[in-house]
């Protein structure tokens, strides 16, 4: 990965399919490099509302994802597991403790460079696929590559290899209410790795899928994890922890469990 | 984003609701068109009441008996107050009136002019050769009647175009004899068409030797008024003056309440009936912009719904890493499409519709009113826009996404 002065993202076509790059903290300076973890959460809270009224969604967290790790969390309704994903998210700061994202202190960000951080380190994929109606499935995937001002030309070019990886070129050009869920949600995938992320964090991805889309989804996201990207997975499904490396469990605002899954995939 | 990128995804936020936008913009079309509209219409009134008096002469006065209380009230006037031929006399005083180039006695009554069967009621005006020049008036055939006929109480007649059209359709009127008054009389000439779009028509008159029309018309009581022509438009405020102390010396007149006579002079007309219609223009426009600030509510109001429907597709963009600028350019995008698309439909509406005539007015567009109602619909766009497009900018991730 690498960044023109201007603040242009410029990565290769292929960075696709490679390992995800090594990223250097802030500050490094002339240290020697060292493996950063991709998400390292340091006894984070997140509590909303205050006085009698407040809700402790995340009571003190401690979580480490090393780069190229397949992790799932787990938890019941209610155990923190969707504000812990808003917050590994940059969609919202911890209220206490530390979030470093690539070696990066979240919570010292403004809200631009959290949009940054969204759009270069972080690939959504989200229970309700939320593609933009209206807009066809490579506009859709554009979008994110849109704000980091990428050519046009190069846009399309990775749009549709983005596409091509999880076996959608041939709808480019249908919008999302001509796609069947299970298509719409692997555009969402293309989406949310078309720029060569650090973190691919996936709520509920097969939540609203019949059980051939899932294993269709599934079995993308385990070729993306093969090729080294990093993901998170947040889900209450058996069959989706089995495809994880490492399983997350929650319970009441805590990890109540972090151990490696029974048959690793 | 790039500048295409922001104008694509307005495009197509606009086309997702065509109805919508269409009647959104109807708001800003019929704000647009109605100032350009209304402006002309104005302007074009004024225009037509310039015209009109320009007509009439702008270096011309116009003395007058003051129809005053003391006219009304039976005859408290005695003759040596009245507008006589004395008074003309002395006006035409060069020494005492210098900036006066001709004075013209006007006597004015109504009667009925026939020719065989054919009859109408028509004004007479009994003046003399120099009336025609101070009052702009041309001839479309034949000739005025010149001094001699008024001293010779000659019975020749000058037409007015409406009245020569009524009793000699086949325009044979010079050279023909009408009945005015019981009497035959000989046309001499027939008056070009002035402009006339008032409710009474300037052009049936019938104009004579002021002597002939006394003789048997008007009789010998007081003129009905003089027209005074100063010798240019630049000195037509000191030959008032003139004409005033020449009057008021003659008539008797002491102080400015008692005046028996009142002067017009038609370039103060003028500047009172320009005034009088660039009042009446600004209240057209003020009406306008009002219908053009409703129109701007209206982009408010759409963009705010457009907003609220579009709170998810907000936190998407977000959470793909739009910054606020972005969103906010979109929105901003949106709106400003809308009103300025209103707003070039609105000058096409105007021009076109300023070329029908609106109520017996033409209307002259003044070109000014075409900027400014485009420019102000542009601004509306920014402006009206800009509420809803901050909501929208300012939106939390979390809060967006989660909205349903």
């Amino acid at each position: 990965m690498s960044t023109t002065a201007d603040g242009r993202f410029v990565a290769p076509l292929d960075d696709l399919l490679q390992p995800a790059p090594e990223a250097t903290p802030a500050g490094g300076g002339g240290a020697p490099a060292v493996s950063v973890p991709v998400i390292d959460v340091r006894q984070a809270t997140k509590t909303y509302g205050s006085g009698d009224t407040a809700v402790r969604a995340v009571r003190g967290v401690d979580l480490v994802v090393e780069r190229g790790e397949y992790v799932a969390v787990m938890g019941a309704s209610g155990s923190g597991k969707s504000t812990l994903m808003n917050v590994l998210g940059c969609l919202d700061v911890p209220s206490t403790g530390q979030y470093l994202l690539d070696g990066l202190d979240v919570a010292e960000m403004d809200e631009h460079a959290l949009a940054l951080v969204r759009n270069r380190r972080i690939g959504f994929i989200f229970q309700a696929f939320n593609l933009i109606p209206r807009t066809d499935a490579l506009s859709n995937v554009e979008i994110p590559m849109a704000y980091a001002r990428v050519p046009r030309r190069e846009r399309r070019e990775r749009a549709l290899a983005a596409l091509e990886l999880v076996g959608m070129a041939d709808r480019a050009h249908h919008n999302p209410n001509e796609l069947s869920g299970g298509q719409q949600q692997r555009v969402a995938v293309a989406r949310s790795l078309v720029m060569s992320p650090s973190l691919i964090l996936a709520d509920e991805p097969t939540g609203n899928l019949d059980s051939e889309s899932t294993d269709e989804v599934l079995a993308v996201l385990d070729r993306l994890n093969r090729m080294g990207r990093t993901i998170v997975v947040i889900t209450h499904e058996d069959h989706v922890v089995r495809h994880a490396q490492r399983r997350v469990e929650m319970r009441d605002g805590r990890i109540v469990a972090d151990e490696p899954t029974a048959v690793p995939a | 984003m790039t500048s295409s990128d922001v104008l694509r995804s307005a495009l197509r936020g606009l086309s997702a609701n065509r109805l919508r936008s269409a009647l959104t913009m109807l708001g800003i079309l019929i704000g647009v068109a109605a100032v350009i509209l209304l402006v002309a219409v104005g302007n074009g009134s004024a225009v037509a009441i310039q015209e009109r008096l320009q007509a009439l002469g702008t270096n011309t006065l116009t003395v007058s008996a003051n129809a005053g209380f003391g006219a009304m009230g039976g005859q408290t006037r005695t003759n040596s107050q009245s507008l006589t031929m004395a008074t003309v006399a002395a006006l035409e005083d060069k020494d005492a009136a210098p900036d006066v180039e001709s004075v013209s006695p006007v006597q004015s009554t109504t009667s009925t002019v026939a020719v065989g069967s054919t009859s109408e009621s028509v004004s007479v005006t009994g003046t003399v050769p120099t009336w025609f020049v101070a009052t702009n008036k041309e001839l479309s055939s034949g000739s005025f009647f010149g001094a001699q006929d008024v001293e010779d109480h000659a019975r020749v007649v000058v037409l007015g175009s409406s009245t020569a059209e009524d009793l000699f359709p086949e325009g044979d009127a010079v050279g023909s004899t009408v009945s005015l008054g019981g009497q035959t009389w000989q046309v001499a000439g027939v008056l070009a068409e002035a402009d006339s779009t008032g409710p009474t028509d300037s052009n049936a008159l019938v104009v004579a030797p002021l002597t002939t029309v006394r003789d048997t018309l008007a009789g010998y009581g007081a003129l009905s008024s003089i027209t005074v022509q100063a010798t240019s438009a630049d000195t037509v405020t000191l030959a008032q003056n003139e004409v005033e102390a020449v009057l008021d010396h003659v008539l008797g007149v002491s102080s400015s309440d008692q005046a028996t006579y009142r002067v017009l002079n038609a370039s103060q007309l003028l500047d009172t009936a320009t005034e009088s219609a660039d009042t009446f223009t600004v209240l057209l426009a003020a009406v306008a912009a009002i219908s053009l600030l409703v129109g701007g509510i209206g982009v408010t109001n759409i963009m705010l719904v457009t907003v609220t429907e579009r709170t998810r597709e907000i936190g998407i963009r977000k959470a793909l890493g739009a910054r606020r600028g972005s969103i906010l350019a979109q929105f901003l995008a949106e709106a400003t499409i809308l009103s300025l698309l209103g707003g070039a439909l609105g000058v096409l509406v105007g021009v076109l519709g300023s070329r029908f005539q609106i109520s017996g007015t033409t209307p002259v567009i003044v070109p000014a009113s075409i900027l400014l109602a485009f420019g102000v619909s542009a601004a509306i766009g920014l402006f009206f826009g800009s509420v809803p497009a901050n909501r929208a900018a300012r939106l939390l991730p979390v809060e967006a996404l989660r909205y349903q």
